[in-house]
């Protein structure tokens, strides 16, 4: 079942046209990744989806409705959003910025809650930061900072969350660490997970459900094996990609510049 | 829990703090007066020998004010601070002292014989209308409000202002007559000043602390408050509107005095943290606790005569400053 559906979507800045007509379908409780070049449109389109831009022509539905006719406070509690950059914030300890999770359930002026405490503790474990949960987030790692963003998008409790670019700046070891969080997520805690993602590997290893799109528009879009096909990767990223199978999933082994002369 | 402690600690010394200098400015001044002759005079509405008439018509008031003042000029800093996300920023940025004083010139040069307090009255509506026009300038390309786009506007309009101010004082010969206003006193704050202005400085204040949880939101950025339920766009208007009323009425009344709105927040911020539930109190108290001794000190260095109330701000407050720095350094 699609839990999310754009119909015909345009979506520009200014005069600019940066997504144009563009119809895709997110599976629920699945994890879609957004594929493709830098400048391609995946954070717009992302931002789209989460009701930070609006769309010039088409409608976007989420769960059957029109998301714009969803009231902010409403989506909050159905959608998490983290969105790329996350460099504000660092002086307040990991508690504080994790507690803001909480705030499309609460009233105003009112204090947290037994069930925000819950919660908040939840979204703590499931990140492992209990032990880092007093310090502020500019004597953390870059790793351990998006770990208390994406702990907040947890504590917020929603059925789908929605993460842009969650690995980039990050070494490898966190960048395993954020990604296996985001598969724990989805497999334990049913959440729908859409994010972009420039490491077409973790793409390939952590993903259900692949879009790749280029200058706007939709490449490829399916099951991991559908979309990570060498003739895919050469249209969309102008590559000659040498894959090979892994424990059943696609992954590049290595890649060169695609040149027209080659096939000659 | 151990950040609950400090903060009912800190909350109570600094009121216990500024209970204390506010006694003592009600008791020392240019003026002799024993600490009998004050007691009555504050407690005793028969009593109304001449002493007790200072007390109560000159000394009351201008410790009244200086403590709704300072509070309210930190307040409105801490405000700034955290709704343009920039560490450098305070009133000044609206253009509340630049229309402040534009408008005071104005008065002087072609209604001189306005009354004090008509003046200062004029000086707030001064304030309005720069910190308005600087809000509408930076608001006018796009619906949402700009940061950046609202500090550039401010030093336009302020800079626009000042020199107007500046070049119709000079063409007036009015120097003299503003020189007062320009290094910041407490002096001319009365009564019926206070009348008005106290309860709307204290509306302000209580407006302030009430959006103290929602301004921990600015913090993060547009996209992460609206996908919170949140709009943070709103929140700046809001804290914009209090700024207006707290730092226009106290710059009508005092003068331009830029240190307490711009240290005070960080010092809060230093002792109890950033959680501005935390830190808005302690900074209304602490901004309060510093101009009521500022001014204590202004009136005592040299009797009769008042030393300008600014540069004892500084006095005080850099050295404040500086050990809390160190201190937070040694921490980090």
């Amino acid at each position: 079942m699609n839990l999310i559906e754009t119909q015909a979507v345009s979506i520009g800045y200014a005069d600019k046209t940066i997504i144009d007509n563009l119809s895709i379908n997110i599976p629920q409780g699945q994890i879609t990744t957004l594929i493709g070049p830098s400048g391609s449109g995946k954070s717009t389109l992302i931002r789209a989806l989460a009701h930070l831009l609006k769309p010039t022509t088409g409608v976007i539905l989420l769960d059957q409705e029109n998301i714009q006719a969803i009231k902010t406070k409403t989506l909050a509690k159905k959608m998490a959003v983290l969105p790329q950059t996350n460099q504000t914030a660092n002086d307040l300890s990991v508690e504080e910025l994790v507690s803001f999770g909480r705030l499309p359930y609460r009233r105003p002026l009112a204090g947290l809650t037994t069930t925000d405490h819950e919660k908040i503790e939840w979204a703590l474990t499931q990140a492992s930061l209990q032990a880092l949960r007093h310090r502020t987030l500019s004597t953390l790692s870059g790793g351990q900072r998006q770990r208390a963003w994406i702990a907040m998008a947890i504590a917020q409790d929603t059925e789908t969350i929605i993460l842009d670019e969650p690995t980039t700046y990050l070494d490898l070891t966190h960048q395993l660490d954020v990604m296996l969080l985001v598969k724990r997520l989805n497999e334990q805690s049913h959440r729908t997970i859409i994010m972009a993602l420039h490491d077409l590997n973790h793409a390939a290893r952590f993903s259900d459900h692949l879009i790749a799109i280029k200058k706007g528009q939709v490449k490829a879009q399916g099951s991991v094996k559908d979309v990570m096909t060498a003739e895919n990767l050469k249209a969309i990223f102008n590559i000659n990609a040498t894959l090979v199978d892994y424990q059943g999933t696609p992954l590049i082994l290595t890649y060169d510049h695609y040149q027209e002369d080659q096939q000659s | 829990m151990k950040n609950t402690t400090k903060f009912t600690s800190a909350l109570l010394c600094c009121s216990i703090l500024l209970i204390f200098v506010m006694l003592l400015s009600l008791r020392f001044g240019a003026d002799h007066i024993a600490t009998a002759t004050v007691w009555s005079a504050l407690t005793n509405p028969h009593a109304s020998g001449l002493d007790q008439q200072i007390i109560r018509s000159i000394r009351l008031p201008r410790v009244l004010g200086a403590a709704l003042i300072g509070a309210a000029l930190a307040g409105s800093g801490a405000l700034m601070q955290g709704v343009t996300r920039n560490p450098l920023a305070d009133s000044g940025l609206l253009g509340i002292n630049a229309g402040a004083g534009l408008m005071l010139t104005l008065c002087l040069a072609f209604f001189p014989k306005l009354t004090t307090v008509q003046t200062t009255w004029w000086a707030v509506v001064g304030a309005a209308i720069s910190a308005c026009l600087i809000f509408c300038i930076s608001t006018a390309r796009n619906v949402q409000l700009n940061p950046s786009t609202l500090v550039l506007a401010g030093i336009a309009i302020s800079t626009l202002f000042t020199a107007l101010s500046e070049g119709l004082a000079l063409v007036l010969q009015l120097k003299q007559d503003l020189a007062f206003w320009c290094f910041g006193g407490l002096g001319a704050v009365s009564w019926s000043q206070l009348k008005y202005l106290g309860p709307a400085l204290i509306i302000g204040l209580v407006l302030t602390l009430l959006l103290s949880s929602q301004l921990n939101l600015a913090y993060l950025t547009d996209d992460n408050a609206k996908s919170l339920g949140k709009s943070l766009p709103l929140l700046r208007g809001l804290a914009l509107g209090c700024v207006i009323i707290l730092s226009g009425i106290s710059v009508a009344l005092v003068g331009t005095i830029t240190f307490v709105g711009l240290m005070i927040p960080h010092m809060s911020r230093w002792i109890v943290g950033s959680d501005y539930r935390r830190s808005l109190p302690v900074t209304l108290l602490l901004g309060a606790t510093l101009t009521v001794s500022a001014d204590l000190i202004a009136r005592l260095v040299n009797p009769p005569h008042e030393t300008p109330f600014g540069i004892i701000i500084s006095l005080i407050g850099v050295p404040c400053f500086i050990y809390l720095a160190r201190k937070e350094s040694t921490h980090a």
